[in-house]
Formats: C-alpha cells, structure tokens, sequence
C-alpha cells in the first residue's frame, strides 16, 4: 500500500504554503485579494496609518457593491456610501490597485465578477472581507471570507495564517427533478445537516448531479457552504469549467492556457482520498425548498408544513421553533405555500448570473406581478446586466412587473438603504433569513430564482411546478 | 495592535440560542463608514437589546443587574455564525466582553475574536449548559473565572473544567501579538515564494502597473 490519496484542499493548501508554522497552521499566500466598498476602504487606510504599503496590489481587485444603491443613476446612495466610494476609488488609485467602477463592466458583486472575469480560477487562492467568498470554490479555488484585520494583513502581507481545516465530502447524486435547482440542493443540505454541520470543515462538493451541473450552479452550491457552517466549498474542476473559463479577460492564454489546465487537472482529490466526514443526498427525492424560520436550516420543500412546536419534545428545539415562528409571523402545522407575500428579491451573490435571471424569467414571461407585491430583480454585475438586456431579459421582467435594477449586492444584507419594511414578508433569492437581515423586522424566505419568479406572480409562497398549470 | 488576554474573573451572561448569527449581534448599517469603531457597544444585539420604540427590552438578560457588568458571555450553539463582519467583535468589546464560552462558534467569527484580544473557548455543550445553569442559580452574582495560561474554568459553584485552544493562538493572545508585524518579518520568504511560484504558475501572478 501506498501512500492514501490527497484531497483537493491538501493539494492546493500545500501549493500555498510559505511557512510551516505549526502541524496544522501554515502562512499561505494569497493569489486574489478581492475588495468592496464596505470592508475595502477601511482597510486601505489601515494599511496608510501603520506607514505600510499594499504587497502585491497587482493581485488585488476592488470593486463598490454592498453599499451603492441599485436606483437607476445610483441614485439614493447614502451619503456614507457615497464617501466609502470615493475612499475606494482614491486609495486603490493610490495604491496600483484596479478598480471595477460603477457603470464600467466587471463592476458588480465581487462574488460575480471574480468568476465571470477569470480572476477566480482552479487552485487559486481568494480571500475577501465578505463572508461569501466561498463561492470562488465552484470552480475549483480555496476561497473564503476573512475579517477585517486579516483583510489588513493581506493587503501588508499578500499572505495570511491559517490552520487547516477537516474535510467533508457531500455527494449529491441522481438527476435533478423538474423544478429542482441548485439552490434547492444546496438548502436541503443545510437542512439535513445543520447551519453547523460544516463547522470547522472545507467542504468538497461532487457526485453525479454537481458533474452534471453548469458551473454557475456550482457558484450557488459553494456560495451556501457558510450556511452550513463552513468557510470554505469547493468542486473539482473538470471539462465544464475550463469552457467556462476560457476567453474570460483575466484567465489565461495560448501555451499559458494549456500548461494551466495541465495543472488544473492534477487538482481534483484522488479516488483513494479520505474525507474526515462523508455525505450523501440522493437529489431525486428533494422537491423545490424553501425555508420558513430564521437560520438556513430552518427549510422545508414547498409541498410541506411549517413545524409545529407543540409536536416537539426536546424543549430547546420548541422554544427555537416558536422564536421563529414568532419573528416570522406563522402558525405552527400550516402549509409553508399559500403563504402570502409582500415582496419578491432576485439577486444578490447567490442567485443573480445569467443562469438565474433566465430561469426567472421563464416563470415571469407572459404573466404578471400579484397586485400588492414588489418584486425587484438586481443582475450581479455589469456584465450579466447588459447580456440580459441583450437577450430582452430585462423587457420580460418589466412587462411582468417587476422593477429592473443597476448590479449590486442591494437588498439582500440592506446596507445601502434598500430594505424590507418590518414586518413584511419577503421570498428572495439571497442567502440568508436571518432576524433583520433584509431590515429592521423583516421576514424572509429564501428560495430559487425561479420560486422567488413563481411567488412573485402568485402574490404568495407557490410550488414553481405547479405555475401555470 | 490587541490587548493580552490573561485571567479573568467576571459577570457571565448566558446567551443560550442557538445559532445567534453576525447579523443579531450587529446590525450592517451601524457598520457602513469608516470610522465606526468606538460607537458600537450601544448597537450590540440591538434587535433582542431594544424594543421596536428604542427603548430597552427588559426580558434581554444585558438589560438586567448584574448581567449589565458581564464581560464573559456563555453562548448557546453555533455563535457567531454567518457574516465575516469583524464589527460583530468589536460591537462585543465595546460593551465590555472579553471571553465567550460556547459549544461552537461561526469559523470566520471565532478567527476573529482572537484578532481583538478576546478569547472564545469551546467546551462540551454539557460543561456550556452546567456553567449557564450555575449562574442562573446565583442569578448572575456568581463569577465565572478563565485562566488562559492554565487552560481552566472555574464555575461560580466551585468546578473545574479545562478547555483545549491551538497552542499558536494562546500565545498569540497571552502575548498580545500583532499578527501583520510578525508575518513583515517574513517578507523575504513571502517573495521568494511569489518568485518560484511564478515560474511555476505564471497565470496567478500579474505585471503590476507602474504606479
């Protein structure tokens, strides 16, 4: 016997490592540095105010998304956000840093652009102030969210200290069922094992139905991983992703290309490799998801019951359940569907590339908004704003109902003003239903984008398999 | 550059739902700008502090004596999950906690805490449970001790527990360490890296822009 097979995460942590600090703590260093209006100016100035200068600015992208607002003309951007702008825009200049300016393309969610513009690739590693950083992970990178003092430290340092986490394996086998999507997958996972059952772990994504999966589908699997817990996600790169990647501004090119993907193939974990956790969901079985309380986990497929507490035994578990329920404004044991909503969100790092808006846009096509319903759809960058437009996208959507916004990452985290007002009710296409995430007393549902379309035109929570049946 | 980490002897507030996340301890707008640190100990858990009128909920344990003194919080599962805003640390420091003690914690957030000097132990949920069930018995008056360099909790009834930590991250917090100086030591092995690295993986590394 020889020696077991390495993972992908050991294969690509041990490309990275600078210095062995301990068994399990390396200083790795860091490829793609990405930046955003929130985190990046703060840590610019940092930089400035301890007397040092930006390592390799050459590996570092910025680019305002959480806090401009998404108006047409940007206009209504707080007067905060407006000077975390102009900070990001000053000290990138000064420090050699590009910037994706508004209106410019490769402007948008940095959790978009990094894939669309070939700045993420296999076995790179990305950090970013933004917890959502895991998405990169779709094809093929180690990526994840950092704070704001590690985000100092790799902009002083373009290296950051690590320990190596544990690894899981989720296999998501089978063949997607009609009005199942990655999204979908990626919730009932959240469900099956909890918002901390990746804990501690990088998760590796794999089975028949990610191989089948288009990578922007992977995005929004790997995109979810911090909602399991889990800082890092990732799927190893194959066919798909090359194709994906190939062209894209910065990927690589000519003789570059082919030793590049030489590379990328060594990538993917042996067949002898050990995962310290292994899971397995059979994706036939799921049906459309979408959650009902206040954490990812709290999730169920549209056809069910939102939980009673008093069907609950273990007292921690009711009294969660009724905090839930109590936030959300639900009654325990009645169907999740029918339930009637005030505003439809499609957007945000999860569910707002081209894939998404199309699939979106076939459930809007031809019919209307539910009078009494907002909906809104924000594309995730410039990018994938004027490919829907090209593609008359944006004249479905507004002949539809629904409004037709400028990228950015808008209502999903409300940073820039834009919100759910308390006490209403929200499907969106985001990533997290927390207590006030979307605003003071907001109450979300998160969904796919083609759910998020289907509830939109019903004027309430609706089984997309069902629309116009 | 962040505070040693020692002992502490200190009110401790149990906090014991699960999965409270980045969002619950700190709402984003209070941390849009750039100069919000300092301000945001009065935001800390706002929508369980605060009733929707602005004043204060008296059923949220930091609203009551003795609990207004903690500086140790005992936490239910999953802590600290979601967002990798650093502002959810600070919102914590700023109203005067210094350890948390909890069964779990979000990864990005338990990085975190040991970049602002504070300390988050994990312990079995049972030891978490009996330390909150202890407090509760002396409603709050009952201290809670942390010894770092020992590795050990006193509970206010008098037991001991000891708690593992990476032994890098101790010494990081017993020293007070600033992370970013120590790695700049480095520079010459982070560059030599980057030029063998470049060879090796020309699509990673970019010319820079002559600034």
């Amino acid at each position: 016997m020889g020696k077991p097979g390495r993972t992908m995460l050991a294969k690509i942590w041990d490309q990275h490592v600078i210095a062995r600090l301990s068994e399990d703590t390396d200083i790795l260093h860091i490829d793609r540095h990405l930046l955003h209006d929130l985190g990046g100016p703060r840590g610019l100035l940092d930089i400035k105010s301890r007397g040092l200068k930006v390592h390799s600015p050459e590996l570092t992208f910025a680019t305002p998304d959480h806090a401009i607002s998404t108006a047409h003309g940007r206009a209504g951007t707080s007067k905060i956000g407006q000077e975390l702008l102009a900070t990001l825009r000053v000290e990138t200049s000064a420090s050699g840093i590009q910037l994706f300016d508004i209106d410019q393309p490769g402007q948008g969610i940095v959790h978009v652009i990094g894939p669309e513009l070939g700045l993420s690739l296999p076995g790179c590693t990305i950090v970013c102030g933004d917890s959502h950083t895991c998405t990169h992970g779709g094809l093929g990178a180690l990526a994840f969210g950092i704070g704001s003092s590690e985000l100092t430290h790799v902009l002083a340092t373009q290296a950051l200290i690590q320990r190596r986490p544990k690894t899981m394996r989720v296999r998501f086998e089978g063949k997607l069922p009609p009005g199942v999507t990655a999204k979908d997958l990626i919730l009932a996972l959240i469900g099956h094992i909890g918002a901390a059952g990746g804990t501690g772990h990088a998760v590796e994504y794999a089975g028949s139905a990610i191989r089948d999966m288009p990578i922007e589908g992977r995005l929004t699997i790997c995109n979810l991983s911090i909602e399991l817990g889990a800082k890092m996600g990732m799927v190893a790169p194959d066919e798909k992703t090359f194709e994906f990647l190939r062209g894209r501004p910065y990927a690589p090119q000519g003789e570059t290309w082919e030793q590049a993907t030489n590379a990328w193939r060594q990538l993917p974990s042996d067949p002898d490799a050990i995962f310290d956790r292994e899971v397995v969901i059979d994706v036939e079985k799921l049906i459309p998801q979408v959650t009902w309380g206040i954490s990812p986990e709290h999730v169920i497929g549209v056809d069910g019951h939102i939980p009673d507490p008093r069907s609950v035994d273990d007292p921690a578990r009711r009294t969660a359940i009724e905090t839930a329920l109590d936030y959300m404004g639900l009654k325990g044991g009645a169907p999740i569907a029918g339930t009637p909503v005030d505003w439809v969100f499609i957007g945000s790092c999860t569910n707002s590339r081209l894939s998404d808006l199309r699939a979106a846009a076939e459930i809007a096509r031809g019919r209307k908004v539910a009078s009494g319903v907002r909906a809104w759809v924000v594309p995730g960058s410039e990018n994938v704003k004027r490919e829907a437009v090209a593609e008359g996208l944006d004249k479905i959507f507004t002949e539809a109902g629904f409004e037709w916004r400028e990228p950015g990452c808008s209502m999903c985290l409300a940073a820039n003003g834009e919100t759910v007002g308390p006490g209403q009710r929200s499907v969106s296409t985001s990533n997290r239903n927390f207590v006030g995430r979307q605003g003071p007393r907001a109450r979300t549902h998160l969904a796919s984008p083609a759910s998020a379309a289907a509830a939109a035109i019903a004027g309430s929570i609706a089984d997309v398999r069902t629309v116009g049946r | 550059m962040p505070k040693p980490f020692d002992k502490l002897t200190a009110v401790a507030a149990p906090i014991m739902r699960s999965n409270i996340d980045t969002d619950v301890i700190i709402r984003i707008e209070r941390l849009v700008g750039n100069s919000v640190r300092g301000t945001l100990g009065k935001w800390a858990f706002g929508s369980l502090r605060y009733l929707p009128d602005g004043s204060e909920n008296p059923a949220f344990i930091l609203n009551r004596e003795p609990y207004r003194q903690a500086e140790i919080l005992v936490t239910g599962p999953n802590f600290g999950c979601g967002s990798s805003r650093e502002g959810a640390v600070w919102s914590l420091q700023e109203m005067g906690i210094r350890a948390i003690i909890g069964s779990g914690f979000g990864d990005i957030f338990f990085a975190n805490c040991f970049q602002n000097g504070i300390l988050p132990i994990v312990v079995d949920k049972e030891i978490v449970d009996s330390l909150a069930a202890d407090v509760e018995a002396t409603q709050g008056a009952g201290r809670i001790s942390v010894d770092l360099e020992a590795q050990t909790i006193l509970s206010p009834s008098g037991k001991h527990y000891t708690f593992e930590i990476d032994p890098r991250r101790r010494e990081g917090l017993l020293q007070g360490l600033d992370e970013v100086a120590l790695t700049l030591q480095r520079d010459d092995e982070i560059r030599a890296f980057q030029a063998v690295d470049r060879a090796a993986r020309p699509w990673i590394h970019f010319a820079r822009e002559s600034a």
